[in-house]
């Protein structure tokens, strides 16, 4: 089955399922998003949020269906191509994924490094995301020392910091108090103004219900409830 | 690639044990190595000095007659770079071998007809000292129709060289077999290394690193052992080669004829290059798998 490129379409998903051994983390999951959305996927834990996200960077292989990330489809991208997909995603894991011996200034700079970045210009991005993202002070510090939250901030950072044309928010705000909460979501908004997609997966309803022009997916057990409800 | 060196420095440093046991194997392995190169060094050389300016015995035919021996001396210089060639007439050489035997020069006396030849002694250059060479100019002097032989020391030379090729045998084996083990360690640790940072190398996949991104600092890392360790092993034996030759040269002076010299420049060189190579290819080996997404 073929599915046709729409022009304004970032990702879609077609009839994705994924399998771990007998069950199904997600099922039967079709998805059109067009770029520039801002897009919630909620669902109770379980649901399947954070597998349906590392199905679009790879991180893992669909069971069945196809996806099309900016044209691409997944299926069929070679390994040697995998990395240049991931740069179009700029993802905040739920693990937050910093790297324990290096700095706070090293785990952000690595993504600008990977990507052949010249050195100035690294310097420069990464100072001022970390300075945005209220980490300014502690660019010398190794991630374990750092709080919850702060770790949380500095994922935020290394996300955003190599302008990705998706940014995927796996849970957020979860390490984080409510006012710091919504200062990641604000800065999340500013990106998605600026044209950026952005998906976030939540079961914080909260944030939801305080901004106003984004999308839900909701996802129950795997498969979607009530697709594409406008809030 | 400022970069990439920043990151090896780090890792190096983050990694000291295990560190500093690969370049302990490359250095014990280029010793080892480097105690044979240093003596078949030595060895070629004095083989070599030990002919100076190589000579041989031309011995002429019955045919020959002295007034042949400006053309013969014209042809013999014709051939090679020869320095003199000496003329030493039977009747000399009797006389020599009389001399020689001394005492029991009588039975010589008896001996109705001289039975030595009239014979040559070819002198060559001081930079005609390679075996081959002289045993090419041998072969075609030897040609020349009125010589009927020619002998250039070549049993002898020839009993030593047997001795020095297997010496040459077993240093290769020995070596190549201290490069198996060095290889297998330095494998093994980068394979170590690679696996102790498993989580951080997943981490920079997920970022968008590149499998060149990733792998680089390793090989500088494994070709920096090679070359520490290359130098290490070098610098062991330079001060082994010091004590030893202080050490010989007072309690056995006849070692001083010898003179022996530490590994020249260039096999230094390729010493080192080998040890480079050495750390590199245990990186491939050991990284090679990690290849695949
Ligand atoms: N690597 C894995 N192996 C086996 N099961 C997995 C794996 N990853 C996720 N799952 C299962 O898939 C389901 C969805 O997980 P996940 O996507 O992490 O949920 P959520 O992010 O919504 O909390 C869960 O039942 C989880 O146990
Ligand atoms: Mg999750």
């Amino acid at each position: 089955m073929s599915i046709i490129k729409d022009k304004n379409s970032i990702i879609r998903m077609f009839n994705v399922s994924k399998r771990f051994g007998k069950h199904y983390a997600l099922k039967n999951i079709t998805i059109d998003i067009q770029a520039g959305e801002f897009i919630f996927i909620t669902g109770a834990s379980g649901a399947g949020k954070s597998t349906l996200m590392k199905l679009l960077y790879l991180a893992e292989r669909t069971s069945e269906g196809q996806i099309l990330v900016d044209g691409m489809n997944l299926a069929r991208i070679s390994s040697s191509r995998v990395p240049y997909l991931r740069r179009k995603f700029g993802v905040i894991f739920q693990d937050f994924k910093l790297i324990p011996r290096k700095t706070v200034y090293e785990n952000v700079a690595l993504v600008l490094e990977a990507a052949n970045e010249k050195p100035g210009i690294i310097k420069e991005k990464v100072l001022k995301i970390l300075e945005t993202t209220g980490m300014g002070k502690k660019i010398n510090v190794l991630p374990p020392s750092l709080s919850g939250g702060e770790q949380q901030r500095v994922a935020v950072a290394r996300a955003l910091v190599g302008d990705p044309a998706i940014i995927l928010a796996d849970e957020p705000t979860c390490s984080l108090d409510s006012d710091s909460a919504q200062t990641i979501l604000d800065f999340l908004l500013e990106y998605h103004s600026r044209g950026t997609t952005v998906l976030i997966a939540t079961h914080n309803l909260q944030i939801i219900s305080n901004t106003v022009n984004g999308r839900c997916i909701s996802l129950v057990e795997g498969a979607l409830t009530g697709a594409a409800k406008l809030l | 690639m400022l970069y990439y060196f920043k990151r090896v420095v780090s890792d190096i440093l983050s990694n000291k044990f295990l560190n500093s046991i690969t370049i302990a194997t490359i250095a014990l392995c280029i010793l080892v190595v480097g105690v044979f190169a240093l003596f078949f060094e030595n060895a070629c050389r004095i083989i070599q000095s030990g002919e100076q300016g190589g000579k041989m015995m031309v011995y002429l035919g019955p045919e020959f007659n002295i007034n042949m021996l400006p053309q013969l001396k014209f042809k013999i210089n014709a051939l090679g770079e020869t320095e003199k060639i000496i003329f030493i007439s039977k009747q000399d050489a009797l006389k020599q071998l009389k001399k020689d035997l001394a005492s029991r020069s009588s039975f010589i006396d008896s001996l109705k007809d001289n039975p030595l030849p009239d014979a040559l002694r070819v002198i060559m250059k001081k930079n005609v000292n390679k075996l081959e060479t002289i045993k090419d100019l041998a072969v075609k002097i030897k040609k020349i129709p009125m010589v009927e032989d020619v002998e250039y020391g070549e049993r002898w030379l020839g009993r030593f060289l047997s001795i020095f090729s297997l010496f040459k045998m077993t240093g290769y084996a020995i070596s190549s077999l201290f490069f198996m083990i060095a290889l297998f360690i330095t494998a093994n640790t980068i394979r170590l290394s690679f696996y102790a940072r498993r989580q951080e190398v997943e981490i920079m996949r997920l970022v968008g690193a590149t499998d060149k991104f990733i792998i680089t600092p390793f090989y500088i890392e494994g070709l920096l052992q090679g070359i520490a360790g290359g130098i290490a092993g070098l610098g062991i034996l330079f001060l082994f080669f010091l004590f030893l030759s202080s050490g010989v040269e007072k309690n056995i002076p006849l070692y001083m004829l010898f003179n022996i010299k530490f590994l020249s420049i260039k096999y230094s060189v390729i010493i080192i290059a080998c040890s480079a190579f050495l750390g590199w290819l245990g990186c491939y080996l050991s990284l090679k798998q990690f290849l695949k997404y």
